[in-house]
């Protein structure tokens, strides 16, 4: 039985709805999309690019999709408490896949323009058509995505506009019956420009199932800097599948960090192509999961152009029966010299039933290059663990001084510094099983 | 400016020159040969086996092979771009017609006249460095030498086929144990065909006092080869064996499909090395060797040890993965390998390392060399099951590129099943690097011995793995290859 059939069914049910509920450029998408499932295989799992993670399972569920446009209200200041202390952000709320202002978020906030794809869809058409420009239907859940989407944000920051504020969107689930969310993100930062985003994602129920399907573009101009914190936190049974795609244009700078405290089940891809000479790309991730977790991650960087720098680390502690899964592939393509690619992974086994799979791989067609990656699966170091306790230092503590170490130089990797605090708060929370206790607000982070 | 054009021309040069390197084994020896008719289908396996006056139960298997074969798909999963094999247009028998009259040591003269040329003297005496050799001439063994001598200790090293006959115990017990025929698509062909290869069973507590080697030849055209070893050393044994083979230049792809099981039983050791110089293509990719074979050893026993070390320079297309099974708690598997590609070589290798038992511990270094428009790729596979705790993995895999033409590609895949097992992987890409080529030249060193240097330097940690003889042959092959290519 093919899990997509019950979401194009849905699709040619309800495709009046949809396409009255959306702006015109959403729906040119539709009709590739459509065609594109139609012909989709799921990936079994266990093949080629879904080491660990069956997509079948995760998308047989009965979800509910919000078709028709109900308003989901929700009070931005009682469901989401746990801001970053001492950084002011351009706060937006994305209540299942609602959008919502926050109270001091400014349309044009020192120029940025933030809106809705509807509201841009009349403001800022010429933005809005690099939607889906990146986005490849071949890629059954980006194809999903595309073919139910009815809304997103648009970020755009103008042509040489520094914005002084972080931009933050923060994904709320807050239904009672099973659902599946369908959020979308396109940033736009032109040349010279440069701009922060932060997106947290939450669910308020830890009884209900939901499911995100998640597909972020983010096009980069020349000499361009843009950072991208994706940090979730959500619960047991929210399962997400989320791809983000980036394109580098000259001298860019491009920074995704993506970070999983808590969670079901998360599909994570990366899909950055490099198109431009001396472009700078970070991309960092970071995972801590315990009892059933399951966090897989899939990144590409294409490097298109020479002379480009790419650094990849990603980082994993699983404990309890917690699966991992990283596959990242550096492609070098021909005729890109003086490329320096350099792909880490780094993993901390810490039950005897967690299970790690990894696969970095190196595609290189070009000689004049330097390109390397390094993985490792392990334990914490005995030795420094036994230094510590000679120094009083009883042996949960040390272990999980040297857990929180270990993930320092992704948090490190962090540009904005009150989240870089906030980071390091939050993992020594989820190390030593506090996270749970924080009742601010309403979110079901770690409970 | 203008220096630096002419030197960049002059390094053009000499990498043409390389490239255009004869494969000085293409020659093609006039013998007769008994070659069955082209085709496979149920009759020519019966006919083979008929060939070969095999026992029925072989086969049986033979037949139960074919049938799954037909079942199957050719794999497309490599980075090969291969096209698909007419297996019908293949002929998978072909034997030297004046075959000597076994064991009395005589040889058809131009048989031996064309070992010798291979560097490989079948008369004993001339042997200066002691190695034992199986030759192998398409589908049959020819010679194999230093039998009886090494009968004296127990040690058995014969043809396959002879093994049938003389030691059908032992063939029962333990052919097909490590490679199944449902294992892959190749595995599976080479079930029902395969024709001969080398048996070596090394007693208990016997440490085999020479190299056994054996060499394979492929002569007649439009014919594939399918040759199967299986090597099994018991408690305590020890055994040293090398690999070694060529190819008749030819305009066609020709099918090299064989498998090789190794059964390791308790604290015994096997060192598995390989040349590979299978005829590689001309410098426009035309013709050469698909070499498509499943190679695996099963250390079953305790304290046991498998050492597969390779250096591939031939071949048009190059599919191998040989791996170790590490069943016996504290077994150690270990893996080096030099795979060097050029013109339009493409080489998919690499190994897989299954840690079963507790304290298992297993080394990849793994050296890719590509030239030319040759595609390299290693392709791995540890896995750690959940009750093999405190296993250990070091895995290193470098690639060099010597032309902007080439790819170098790694697919390490690691599965960690448990906490207390430690895994390390690293992987690096980049070319010759500049600064030591300009080191040397300060030293009056010119720029093509410095290449030749620095390579050897590179892939010095695997060739100091081969034995002695083999080590000079493969350096020798390195070197014809590599002279000047710099990027």
């Amino acid at each position: 039985m093919n899990a997509l059939k019950q979401y194009i069914d849905l699709f040619e049910d309800n495709r009046a709805a949809i396409d009255a509920g959306s702006p015109a450029v959403l729906n040119a998408h539709r009709d590739a999309a459509l065609n594109a499932l139609r012909q989709a295989q799921l990936p079994r799992k266990g093949s080629e690019d879904y080491e660990a993670t069956s997509l079948e399972d995760v998308l047989a569920p009965d979800y509910g999709v919000n078709v028709r446009r109900i308003a989901f209200s929700g009070d931005t200041t009682e469901s989401f408490r746990c801001d970053v202390p001492n950084m002011s952000t351009c706060l937006y709320t994305c209540f299942n896949d609602t959008i919502v202002a926050g109270p001091n978020a400014v349309r044009n906030a020192g120029g940025v323009i933030v809106e809705t794809f509807k509201e841009a869809a009349v403001n800022h058409p010429e933005v809005l058509a690099h939607y889906g420009s990146m986005a490849q239907l071949d890629d059954p859940t980006v194809a999903l995505n595309t073919m139910l989407a009815q809304d997103g944000l648009l970020v755009w920051v103008p042509r040489g506009v520094i914005a002084e504020r972080p931009i933050q969107l923060v994904n709320i689930f807050n239904s009672t019956q099973p659902l599946m969310a369908v959020r979308r993100v396109l940033v736009v930062v032109d040349d010279g420009a440069q701009a922060r985003m932060l997106v947290c994602d939450h669910s308020q129920s830890k009884e209900v199932s939901y499911l995100a399907s998640q597909v972020v573009e983010i096009v980069v101009g020349r000499d361009a800097t843009f950072d991208y914190y994706d940090l979730e936190e959500s619960s047991p049974r929210t399962h997400r599948l989320s791809t983000i795609y980036a394109r580098q244009a000259q001298g860019s700078n491009l920074l995704i960090d993506g970070i999983t405290l808590t969670n079901g089940l998360t599909r994570n891809n990366y899909r950055i192509s490099v198109d431009g000479e001396h472009a700078l790309t970070t991309l960092l991730g970071m995972t801590i999961a315990g009892d059933q977790q399951h966090v897989d991650t899939h990144s590409l960087i294409s490097h298109n152009a020479g002379h480009c720098k790419s650094n990849e680390m990603f980082k994993y502690v699983l404990g309890d029966q917690a699966v991992g899964a990283f596959a990242g592939k550096i492609l070098i393509k021909e005729n890109c010299p003086r490329v320096e690619a350099y792909q880490g992974n780094r993993n901390l086994c810490a039950s005897s039933q967690a299970r790690m799979h990894t696969k970095p791989q190196l595609e290189i067609y070009t000689d004049d290059v330097k390109a390397s990656h390094g993985t490792t699966i392990g334990q914490l170091d005995q030795d420094a663990l036994y230094y510590m306790r000679t120094r009083g230092i009883g042996e949960a503590e040390a272990r999980r001084m040297l857990m929180q170490a270990f993930m320092s130089d992704v948090i490190d990797g962090v540009r904005l510094e009150m989240l870089r605090d906030r980071l390091y708060h939050l993992v020594e929370k989820r190390f030593n099983g506090t996270l749970a206790a924080c009742s601010t607000c309403a979110s079901a982070c770690g409970r | 400016m203008k220096e630096e054009t002419n030197k960049k021309e002059a390094e053009k040069q000499i990498i043409d020159q390389a490239a255009n390197e004869e494969y000085k084994y293409g020659f093609v020896t006039d013998i007769e040969t008994n070659v069955i008719p082209k085709g496979l289908n149920e009759d020519v396996v019966r006919q083979i086996s008929a060939l070969k006056n095999e026992p029925e139960w072989l086969l049986e298997m033979r037949l139960k092979a074919y049938a799954h074969w037909l079942t199957l798909k050719q794999p497309t999963w490599g980075h090969i771009n291969m096209p698909e094999i007419d297996f019908q247009d293949i002929s998978y028998y072909a034997a030297p017609r004046k075959q000597a009259p076994e064991g009395n040591g005589e040889i058809d003269p131009e048989l031996k006249r064309t070992f010798d040329k291979l560097g490989i003297p079948l008369e004993e005496q001339m042997r200066l460095s002691g190695m034992a050799v199986d030759a192998v001439m398409d589908s049959v063994s020819v010679h194999t030498t230093y039998r009886e001598k090494l009968a004296e200790l127990g040690v058995i090293f014969c043809s396959i086929s002879e093994a049938v006959k003389d030691y059908p115990d032992l063939i029962r017990k333990y052919l097909g144990k490590v490679v199944p025929y449902t294992d892959n698509f190749y595995a599976a062909l080479n079930t029902a065909v395969f024709s001969d290869g080398s048996f070596v069973y090394i007693p208990k507590g016997v440490r085999c006092p020479m190299e056994l080697s054996t060499y394979f030849r492929i002569n007649a055209a439009q014919t594939g080869q399918f040759e199967r070893t299986l090597i099994v050393a018991d408690d305590d044994a020890y055994v040293s064996y090398l690999e070694g083979c060529t190819a008749p230049m030819r305009d066609e792809n020709q099918l090299h499909a064989a498998i090789v099981e190794i059964i390791v039983e308790d604290r015994a050791e096997v060192k598995y090395s390989t040349v590979q110089n299978w005829y590689p293509g001309d410098k426009d990719g035309k013709g050469g060797i698909y070499n498509l074979v499943t190679k695996r050893g099963l250390c079953r026993g305790d304290h046991s040890k498998l050492s597969w070390t390779q250096v591939e320079t031939g071949s048009a297309i190059t599919w191998k993965y040989p791996s170790c099974v590490l069943k016996g708690d504290y077994s150690v598997g270990e893996f080096y390998s030099v795979a060097l590609t050029r013109n339009y070589q493409q080489a998919d290798t690499g190994t897989k390392m299954i840690h079963l038992g507790r304290n298992s511990s297993s080394t990849i270094v793994s050296k890719g060399i590509s030239a030319g428009h040759s595609q390299n790729s290693y392709r791995g596979l540890v896995r750690i099951a959940p009750k093999a705790t405190g296993c250990r993995n070091y895995t290193q895999c470098d690639s060099l590129l010597l032309s902007d033409t080439s790819g170098a590609h790694t697919f390490p895949v690691i599965e960690v099943g448990n906490d207390s097992s430690v895994v390390e992987h690293e992987a690096t890409t980049s070319k010759i690097n500049e600064d030591q080529i300009f080191y040397c030249n300060q030293r009056g060193i010119g720029t093509e011995d410095a290449v030749g240097l620095i390579v050897n330097g590179y892939a010095k940690e695997v060739m100091q793995k081969l034995p002695m003889e083999f080590a000079v042959e493969a350096q020798k092959l390195l070197s014809v290859s590599l002279e000047g290519s710099v990027g």
